[in-house]
């Protein structure tokens, strides 16, 4: 009893200083709607426009047509016209285009034939991004008036990446990049937060009250964990409405692991807090465990592709595990049971740092 | 039922790496008083106070505090301890009301109790046209008022107090005080640290610290008592001659000048200390005029904390 209500008491406070510090409280909001305006645009002009040159040798109604769908579709910006995929490859190589797109003298044929690419796409592989474009042409939905065969037709672009064989679309980031914000302002908030009140002399009075170590982190995170979901909706909301990430499998499952991602973080940020001196000190560890979030989490690369010590490093970072499952859950519609171990991994992980939060957190001030 | 002594203290010790902070302390505290810490600037009063509230754990030595082992389970002692820290530690962000309202929840102070008793605080300290007002704004001396009354909130039985009027006015620790006195007569007991002589007088007992280490103690009275030392005043038209001519005896221990006066401290085994300070006078062809004085704690403390080598001359 007494101790819900020092918990309480905690918490209380948290959330009224949280609510007069209106640069933090800006942030809360601010900096989700900022990041993923910056990256989603980046993501999204690339796929406007990018710079191509055709070749079509079939020069048949069908490829004319095939042609202004695929102009129409702003996608492309076709800017040269070539006659061979030599030509092609080689405006490719001085930089002249990032696609060129080779439409065969046998296009009709192809299209008619199910087990055949119609058209090939060269791509500057050197930048993932234009790669994850091409790849998300093969999506486009192309009609064709006058080819009856097209319904059943799969592949009707192959797509050869030139200089760089990975495959992303950009749907594929946008999932990470929610792991990603989360744990930057997750991690953020809580690894000031023991720091901060030790500077200020608050935990000298603190430590001298009844309160314990575990009510006092419990108390501290709580308020956190509310902001966090918040967030999360903001991220899913400006990504369902601005940039059309699906969520194809359920809200509820998302919202699961993110409430296990975020109590991760907030646990992690914790044990920054209680191992650090100043809000410096601070700043730069989580800056420190940033990093490798960002880079071995398998947001920026594919974490099959990485070296064996990266992707073990990857492993017990708690980024990994929920772009595991929120891409999962958004872009393979996975029911959370499927991807247990990942969601064990972050409560386990939660559990453990909190305990070590607190334990390192004694009372003293030696 | 209650022992008769609040806290009791054997050989307290605290090393910080290779500094002795707090050496080989005994303390007694008997209950109900206040009893006073004085020390110069990192003498170990504020260490003291941190070991005995068990936020810091001690190198050596044990103690007592409300039937509380230290080092020992700090946590049964903090619901009956109130701490005012000596650099202010209240919410910056947080009104002088909320603050109050913080501590009571914190120390789950009885739910239907805690508006009353907040609305006695605001009053008893003066704090009611600051009600509103966020702790970090408020001047120091309102901050003073507002950590006392925090700290005092739960009734605790013993207050350690660190400093507590620092940075306040004469007023205002007169003021200050006679809420120790009101608290000291309701059966709380008191541990106060302070520079201030006239503070240090009000004590019913204190402690004087010196480099970590306890060089006197008793009740005012019995300090200005023993200070094993002659105090003589000199009243000089040529007061800084004359603290020059003074200085330079063997037999002196200190000299202080207190505007035209000299105040002058000899070690008592010497039988003539007037005819002492005449002669240096006149040897240097100063005019004065040499008087006994009764010692006073400044006295006390310039004696007890004076290098060895002066204190033996
Ligand atoms: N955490 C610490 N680490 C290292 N040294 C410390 C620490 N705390 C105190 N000290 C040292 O211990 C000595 C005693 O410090 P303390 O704060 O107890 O002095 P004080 O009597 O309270 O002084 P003041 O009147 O200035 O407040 C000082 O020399 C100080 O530098
Ligand atoms: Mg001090």
């Amino acid at each position: 009893m007494k101790s819900l209500s020092r918990l309480g008491a905690i918490i209380k406070k948290e959330v009224l200083q949280l609510s007069r510090d209106r640069l933090t409280f800006g942030m809360v909001f601010g900096l989700p709607i900022i990041q993923i305006l910056l990256f989603g645009y980046a993501i999204n002009t690339d796929v406007r426009h990018l710079k191509t040159a055709i070749a079509n040798q079939a020069g048949t109604h069908l490829s004319q047509q095939f042609e202004s769908e695929l102009r129409a579709s702003q996608v492309v910006h076709i800017v040269e016209t070539a006659d061979t995929p030599e030509e092609l490859e080689g405006l490719l190589r001085r930089g002249k285009i990032s696609l060129g797109i080779l439409i065969p003298s046998d296009f009709d044929r192809r299209v008619a034939d199910d087990n055949r690419a119609a058209v090939q796409i060269l791509v500057d592989g050197s930048d993932p991004t234009i790669l994850g474009v091409a790849n998300q042409l093969r999506n486009m939905p192309i009609r064709f008036d006058s080819a009856p065969v097209q319904a059943h037709k799969q592949e009707l672009i192959e797509i050869r990446p030139y200089y760089n064989p990975e495959r992303r679309t950009p749907v594929n980031i946008v999932p990470g990049l929610m792991g990603v914000i989360l744990m930057m302002t997750m991690m953020l908030f809580t690894a000031v937060a023991i720091v901060r009140e030790r500077e200020r002399g608050n935990l000298e009075l603190l430590i001298n009250t009844p309160v314990s170590s575990a009510e006092l982190m419990i108390g501290k995170v709580t308020p956190y964990i509310a902001i966090g979901l918040f967030q999360l909706a903001i991220i899913l909301g400006v990504g369902q409405l601005l940039f059309d990430v699906p969520i194809r499998g359920s809200v509820v499952d998302l919202y699961i692991a993110g409430s296990a991602f975020i109590a991760a973080n907030l646990a992690l940020g914790l044990l920054i807090s209680t191992a650090t001196h100043t809000q410096f000190q601070a700043m730069q560890l989580t800056v420190f465990i940033l990093m490798p979030s960002i880079l071995l989490s398998g947001f920026m690369f594919p974490f099959d592709g990485m070296p064996e010590v990266a992707q073990y490093i990857g492993e017990v970072l708690p980024t990994t595990h929920f772009i595991r499952l929120s891409r999962g859950i958004m872009l393979r519609e996975a029911p959370i049971g499927e991807l247990g171990p990942d969601l064990f991994y972050l409560i386990g992980f939660t559990v453990v740092t909190m305990t070590v939060a607190a334990m390192r957190f004694s009372k003293r001030l030696d | 039922m209650h022992s008769q002594i609040a806290i009791e203290a054997r050989g307290l010790s605290k090393n910080f790496g290779d500094l002795r902070a707090v050496s080989e302390l005994d303390l007694d505290v008997p209950r109900g008083q206040i009893y006073g810490f004085l020390g110069p600037n990192g003498s170990g009063k504020s260490t003291t106070i941190r070991m005995l509230c068990g936020l810091l754990t001690p190198t050596s030595g044990t103690a007592d505090v409300l039937g509380t082992k230290i080092p020992g389970n700090a946590k049964l002692l903090k619901p009956k301890i109130g701490y005012m820290t000596q650099k202010f530690s209240l919410f910056g962000d947080m009104s002088v009301q909320e603050n109050l309202q913080f501590i009571a929840e914190i120390y789950s102070y009885p739910k239907k109790d805690r508006k009353p008793r907040i609305d006695e605080l605001l009053g008893k300290y003066d704090l009611e046209p600051q009600r509103k007002q966020m702790a970090g704004t408020m001047s120091g001396g309102q901050k003073q008022r507002l950590a006392l009354a925090c700290a005092v909130l739960h009734h605790p039985e013993l207050l350690l107090l660190d400093e507590p009027t620092s940075a306040v006015d004469p007023q205002s620790r007169r003021d200050f005080w006679a809420n120790l006195f009101r608290l000291a007569q309701t059966g709380t007991t008191i541990l106060v640290s302070t520079h201030y002589m006239d503070e240090a007088e009000r004590c019913h007992r204190l402690a004087i610290l010196d480099n970590g280490v306890k060089v006197a103690d008793g009740t005012p009275r019995e300090l200005q008592a023993a200070t094993g030392m002659h105090i003589l005043e000199v009243i000089a038209d040529d007061p800084y001659a004359a603290q020059a001519a003074i200085a330079e005896r063997a037999e002196i221990a200190s000299v202080t000048q207190l505007g035209v006066r000299l105040r002058i401290l000899i070690p008592e085994r010497y039988a003539n200390p007037i005819e002492i300070v005449n002669n240096a006078l006149a040897s240097k062809n100063v005019s004065g005029n040499t008087q006994m004085a009764t010692p006073s704690l400044e006295d006390v403390f310039v004696a007890v904390t004076m290098k060895p080598e002066d204190r033996s001359k």
